[in-house]
């Protein structure tokens, strides 16, 4: 009641710091001078038709980022969200090509059974206190498991459905202006990333991701249903995973259920290249989306360069550790 | 009458711990009634039963007359208890106006946040406790006291009937206490209840209208605070009659400075800190919480690093930036948290003592030698009094203090002749404070330079042949030990919170 108050302009200062923008400006950083390094390196790198690409490639790893990115401000982790991605469009193949229902209803298919499987995960976690990383570890298996038993192992194919492939591939931008043809599934990573990032700034839902991830039994001491809270943001990333489910589908035109495994590795790395706490508390959606756009510009970028396949995976992997080292240097100085 | 809150016959379990028999208390609208007793006493435990965070497992309980049995903190809000906690439990990662108003957050429809209504309805609840703080502050960056106004603003904000308060002003320096007291008499005049949890006597005797005094999980007495003179209420409280008994201080000048550390910084934390140890000495850091003295013992051990400072053992400058290395020099630290730094409570006596030493027990091929280890701990089962079937107990079915002495014998295994015991008796029942007491004061005598860091004024002056006092990372004194020096001269340099920091060279 006496100590001095802080200067506003200070403070607005400090908090900024201190809510990680620094490491995103890092990020961004980082990722403008990838660009620029690999543009010297290779003319064909700038072209547009390039540029489209990496951001094709960022849009299934992108959304899936933005879903892991909420659990991952709670304090938890989801190791689900690419076999839940598969099982997604698993069942949007049923309702589509099995079943012969119209598109919309596919679309809502996808969305839905994502936001069941996370409030799934939610449950475990919340009211039968397993922990995130076994709980979503079991979800994963789960996931994959019945993806492979509902298709009989065997690809899904959208023929029937003309509009699907549209959904990632269609250029609704393009079709109005035809020189800059972006492609509806990047239009889409974009529109996810707003909505969630304005879900997680400027509503309660959000509020509860950094106040459950900052001091949960607290929150639970201030008479809030923390168990509900946190079911519905493994929900509404669950969600998200379903759209990204309907990306990936609509990318390949077909349900293909081998695949998933490996892709919440991805996402989790790029959450953490942007700056986002693993031990829960901060971080940002934008953050997380630099850092799906530094993964895809560097496989990009080495592939132009005709880098070996298997050389890009180390370099993704020491970037990680560089990302995260940084990091903690960072937050350390400022202790 | 009815009160505003009776409880009658309360009784609580935890496993192996029968914390609270048959304990009653009632509180009166417009009344501020302490809650006395020894640490482990009960207290907490009764008001987290009040405030719905705990489940009683018999007694009554009745709020305006009506039973009540709050299931949940949310439970007890409804009813109009609130709670201040004695460990602090913000989210440090939100603004303060975010923590205050948590799960009350105005909203405009479909669950958008209304911040500026948030930041608002904060900054109208820090004016009425003449708080000057900046609604968006970030929690985090926040001194521990303006974090425990925050804490006391968000339990306000409920406008609670019964505002249950444990410790308050353990962070707190005078003109905060006395905003603080303020605010208490204001909410008095408006008929709130308060119960009110504090170690400070004096506290006590200036806001208390009664006082209830709980001893090992047992109702007492509850007394008129006007005319009841303080050593009754301690009598009460220590079920004895308290002689004071200073410690019987040995001439330690002319032994040689064991541990001498010299303008020792590190940030905020630690600022200039300078002091020297004699073997066969007993120096007790006093302080309140956050004043620096866990992380000038952490910087000596070498688990923080230092800005700048020198640290020399034995005469000799030694270049410590790792633990390790600081056990090298000799230089033991005994962490106020046993379970999660000292012990690893499911492995068994034998083992932990080991533990440390383990090259001393394998052969050459790494095998573990079992008969020699054995020989070991029991000759420091012996030596320290360790009360326990055998060497293969697990740590963990061993009482606190019986695990602390677990961790010195760790300690004394690795030859550290500067122990340095962070909160050494927290968690301890009264019977075995006294035993750790006797076992540090042997531990001087056989030589070794012990460092005693304690939150409790008693133990500080009971223990201490000199005590080092620590506010906001300065030392700012070191006064005799024993009966030259009161509580009171103590608490002053405690608080002493100006820039100036008082001549600390010439004092070895």
């Amino acid at each position: 009641m006496t100590a001095s108050t802080p200067g506003a302009p200070t403070a607005t200062l400090s908090r900024i710091i201190a809510a990680g923008t620094h490491q995103r400006v890092l990020a961004f950083a980082s990722l403008i001078i990838l660009l620029i390094g690999f543009s010297i390196a290779s003319p064909n790198f700038m072209q547009t038709s390039n540029m489209i690409a990496i951001l094709q490639a960022t849009s299934v790893n992108g959304v899936l980022a933005i879903a892991v990115t909420l659990v991952i401000i709670t304090g938890g982790i989801d190791l689900s969200v690419g076999t839940m991605m598969t099982f997604c469009a698993v069942i949007t193949g049923v309702v589509l090509t099995y079943a012969g229902m119209p598109l919309m209803l596919g679309v809502i298919a996808a969305v839905l059974t994502g936001a069941l499987c996370g409030a799934l995960s939610g449950t475990f976690v919340a009211k039968m206190a397993i922990p995130p990383f076994i709980a979503t570890l079991g979800m994963m298996l789960i996931l994959k498991g019945l993806s492979l038993v509902i298709s009989g192992t065997r690809p899904i194919y959208f023929n029937d459905t003309p509009g699907f492939s549209e959904i990632s591939r269609g250029s609704i931008i393009g079709d109005i202006i035809p020189s800059v043809p972006i492609p509806n599934g990047v239009l889409i990573l974009f529109i996810v990333a707003m909505v969630t990032a304005y879900i997680l700034n400027r509503t309660v839902l959000g509020r509860y991701c950094f106040a459950l991830g900052s001091n949960e039994e607290s929150v639970r001491l201030s008479g809030v249903n923390t168990d509900r809270w946190k079911i519905a943001i493994y929900a509404l990333a669950g969600a998200i995973v379903g759209i990204a489910g309907l990306l990936i589908a609509s990318r390949l035109n077909s349900a293909q259920p081998a695949l998933g495994l490996g892709y919440e590795l991805e996402a989790i790395a790029a959450v953490v290249i942007g700056g986002t706490s693993l031990s829960g508390g901060r971080g940002s959606i934008l953050g997380s989306l630099i850092g799906a756009l530094i993964m895809a510009v560097l496989t990009n970028g080495l592939r132009v360069l005709s880098v070996a396949q298997e050389w890009q995976t180390v370099v993704t992997g020491a970037i990680i550790i560089l990302a995260v080292y940084a990091d903690m240097m960072r937050r350390k100085k400022s202790n | 009458m009815t009160f505003l809150v009776e409880m009658r016959g309360i009784e609580k379990r935890f496993p192996g711990v029968h914390a609270l028999k048959a304990v009653q208390f009632d509180l009166q609208p417009g009344e501020v009634h302490a809650l006395m007793g020894e640490n482990g006493a009960g207290k907490s435990t009764l008001m987290k039963i009040m405030s719905g965070i705990y489940p009683r497992d018999g007694g009554e309980m009745f709020v305006d007359g009506q039973p009540a049995t709050p299931d949940g903190p949310r439970a007890a809000q409804d009813l109009g208890i609130g709670i201040i906690h004695q460990e602090l439990s913000l989210m440090n990662d939100l603004t303060a106006a975010q923590n205050v108003l948590i799960g009350r957050e105005p909203r405009r429809s479909f669950g958008r946040l209304d911040e500026p209504a948030l930041n608002a309805k904060t900054a109208e609840i820090f004016a009425s406790l003449n708080l000057a703080m900046d609604p968006r502050t970030q929690v985090g960056t926040q001194t521990i006291a303006r974090q425990q106004l925050i804490e006391i603003a968000k339990a306000l904000s409920y406008n609670p009937r019964v505002l249950i308060m444990d410790e308050p002003t353990a962070a707190l320096n005078d003109a905060e206490i006395n905003e603080l007291f303020k605010v208490i008499a204001k909410l008095k005049a408006d008929g709130v209840g308060i119960v009110y949890i504090s170690h400070r006597m004096d506290e006590i005797k200036r806001i208390a209208d009664r006082v209830t005094i709980l001893r090992d999980g047992a109702y007492i007495d509850t007394v008129d605070a006007a005319d009841t003179p303080l050593s009754k209420i301690i009598q009460l409280m220590v079920g004895r009659e308290v002689t004071q008994n200073a410690p019987d201080i040995p001439d330690t000048t002319r032994n040689d400075v064991a541990l001498e550390v010299q303008n020792l910084s590190h940030g905020k934390d630690v600022r200039n800190v300078s002091f020297s140890v004699r073997k066969g000495e007993i120096l007790g850091f006093a302080g309140l919480m956050g004043a620096g003295r866990t992380e000038v013992a952490r910087i000596i051990f070498g688990a923080d690093p230092k800005d700048s400072g020198a640290i020399f053992v034995h005469g000799q400058q030694v270049d410590i930036r790792t633990p390790n290395a600081a056990v090298q020099a000799g230089i033991g630290y005994l962490s106020e948290d046993r379970k999660h730094f000292g012990l690893a409570v499911d492995m068994t006596v034998r083992a932990n003592i080991a533990m440390a030493h383990l090259g001393e027990f394998t052969n050459r091929l790494g095998v573990l030698d079992e008969g020699a280890m054995n020989d070991t701990a029991l000759a420091y089962i012996d030596q320290l009094g360790i009360r326990t079937p055998s060497d293969m107990q697990d740590v963990r079915l061993l009482s606190g203090g019986n695990q602390q002495k677990v961790v010195i014998a760790k300690w004394l295994l690795r030859d550290c002749d500067v122990l340095i015991f962070d909160e050494p008796t927290r968690g301890i029942d009264v019977g075995a404070k006294s035993e750790i007491y006797a076992l540090l004061e042997d531990l001087a005598a056989q030589g070794c330079a012990i460092i005693v860091i304690s939150s409790e004024l008693p133990e500080v002056m009971r223990l201490s042949h000199r005590i080092a006092v620590m506010c906001e990372g300065r030392l700012t004194g070191i006064l005799p030990g024993g009966a030259a020096t009161t509580q009171e001269q103590i608490m002053e340099l405690a608080t002493q919170r100006d820039t100036a920091s008082v001549g600390t060279e010439d004092v070895i």
